[in-house]
């Protein structure tokens, strides 16, 4: 008991010694109050400095995706869809400037894909083209942010490339908060620059192009005979203007309207597409050259108790090729530990054909446009599986700098055969 | 169809508006600033995100891509 006592003392003591040191009595006679703290002396030369250029973060993120299916498009919706890809792309994000006020950021980012894709080989008839191909995305990202104004803007720029495809894009972004802080509003306007390389089928391999060098298609890589083969591309350009509000509802609940605005011009079908006619003669898809399209989507995240959230996620598309489609997500992530979580998830996905669209061998020779890819078909499907996150305060595996370890599984499956299966990692070193 | 989407936006504004957003103080947003709380796409989400774009006709309003790569195999 006296052990008690002479505890609640010492307490009341030194709470007592540090409360002095904030009475009015203290600061007008300007005497130090005695205190056990005592400020640390920080070296004149210090070496750090919150506000120098430093790297904030690095991100890796890699999958492996795998695919099988019946309906390719290169074979005219018939023939195998089976595809293998692995990515790996890293971001690293620089900052400065004064946490408090004002700060700006630049996010490297670099990625590379290598996949193999078996209906490739059929862009020539023979089945002799090859089946594997990379492609190389970098990108670059700045943004400044005003912490007091609750503002930001930036600019972004990317580029990718495969054999077949060069894509080059710009962004301009904009977010405002609110001046209650509880909601947020965001622009953003993009803009890509594609250009198609013209791989015909190897029946449909214009003379102009057979040259010497030009002895293999292949929708993802050269032949491998010397120098790349000098076969003409044709533009293809999107430009999107992106909007979204973000609302805190109350201390559980925090909701989202996104919504943007797409339209593309240019060769937007693909040169090594076939379509098969009623009459069994073939011929190389052919889509219209513009397209608008208009996705709607709203989020809405609920923290259930102390452990549970529920995500969610719908969206409303629809496109001027005839295309209306739905998408449903929930997830809910369960905190086992504060620092573990465990997130099931399912996506409901449904779409209506394009006014384009048509298996294999049901278009007509008078149609105007044709395709038999069944991105544009009539389907539903569903992707479910199962993400966990690690974020201990000490480092995951007590490795301090690596904060974030994400891992998740998901199976996809359409009512067109279609099956895939995904898994993917993500790091975040700090 | 643009109709419907306008009446079902402003049926959950109303419902939102209704529901009244309270005004919170930083220190009562521990739980909307927790990171499982974002509004946005998990990074371990991207490739997701890119092979769901190639093999459907949707794509945008999920603060992801919306053009770039063809995604051709």
């Amino acid at each position: 008991m006296r052990k008690v006592y002479l505890s609640v003392l010492g307490f009341a003591l030194v709470c007592r010694l540090n409360v002095h040191a904030q009475t009015i009595q203290d600061t007008l006679s300007r005497t130090k109050a005695p205190s056990l703290y005592t400020p640390v002396e920080q070296p004149s030369g210090s070496a750090y400095n919150p506000q120098a250029l430093h790297v904030d973060e690095v991100n890796l993120v890699s999958s492996y995706y795998l695919q099988n299916g019946n309906h390719s498009a290169v074979t005219g919706g018939i023939g195998t869809e089976h595809v293998t890809d692995i990515s790996n792309g890293i971001d690293l994000k620089l900052l400065w400037g004064d946490p408090k006020v004002l700060t700006n950021s630049i996010t490297l980012g670099l990625g590379i894909d290598h996949h193999t894709s078996a209906s490739s080989a059929y862009v020539n008839l023979s089945g002799a083209s090859k089946q594997g191909g990379s492609r190389v995305y970098p990108s670059i990202d700045w943004t400044k942010e005003n912490i007091k104004k609750g503002s930001s803007f930036g600019l972004g720029a990317y580029y990718s490339g495969e054999y077949n495809y060069k894509s080059l894009g710009a962004d301009l972004h904009f977010s405002q908060k609110t001046t209650d802080r509880m909601g947020e509003f965001g622009a953003k306007i993009q803009a890509y620059f594609d250009h198609v390389t013209l791989i015909y089928p190897s029946e449909f391999i214009p003379t102009s192009t057979t040259t010497e060098d030009v002895i293999v298609t292949n929708a993802s890589t050269s032949g491998g005979h010397g120098d790349r083969p000098k076969i003409p591309t044709s533009p293809r350009n999107t430009f999107t203007a992106s909007l979204s509000y973000s609302q805190i509802i109350n201390s559980r609940m925090q909701i989202m309207f996104l919504v943007d605005g797409v339209t593309q011009n240019g060769y937007l079908s693909l040169p090594f597409h076939r379509v098969y006619f009623n009459t069994g003669k073939d011929t190389i898809e052919r889509l219209p050259s513009t397209r608008f399209k208009l996705p709607v989507g709203f989020r809405l995240n609920y923290f259930v108790g102390d452990n549970i959230i529920v995500r969610t996620y719908y969206r409303y598309y629809l496109d001027s090729w005839g295309i209306r489609s739905n998408t449903a997500y929930a997830e809910v992530p369960v905190k086992i530990t504060p620092f573990l979580s465990v997130s099931p998830f399912y996506r409901y996905y449904n779409q209506s054909a394009a006014k384009y669209f048509a298996p294999y061998g049901v278009h007509d020779q008078t149609d105007e446009y044709y395709t038999s890819n069944y991105e544009y078909a009539r389907f539903t499907s569903n992707f479910f599986g199962v993400g966990l996150r690690v974020a201990p305060p000490k480092g995951v595996f007590g490795w301090q700098n690596l904060h974030d370890l994400e891992l998740r599984y998901g199976h996809y499956s359409q009512n067109t055969n279609l099956v895939s299966d995904v898994v993917s990692l993500s790091l975040s070193f700090k | 169809m643009i109709t419907k989407i306008a009446r079902l936006t402003g049926c959950l504004l109303i419902v939102i508006s209704a529901s009244s957003c309270v005004h919170l103080k930083e220190y009562q947003k521990n739980r909307i600033n927790d990171s499982e709380m974002a509004l946005s796409n998990r990074k371990v989400e991207k490739n997701e995100l890119n092979f769901q774009s190639y093999r459907e006709a949707a794509s945008g309003a999920n603060a992801g891509k919306t053009g770039g790569g063809c995604g051709c195999n």
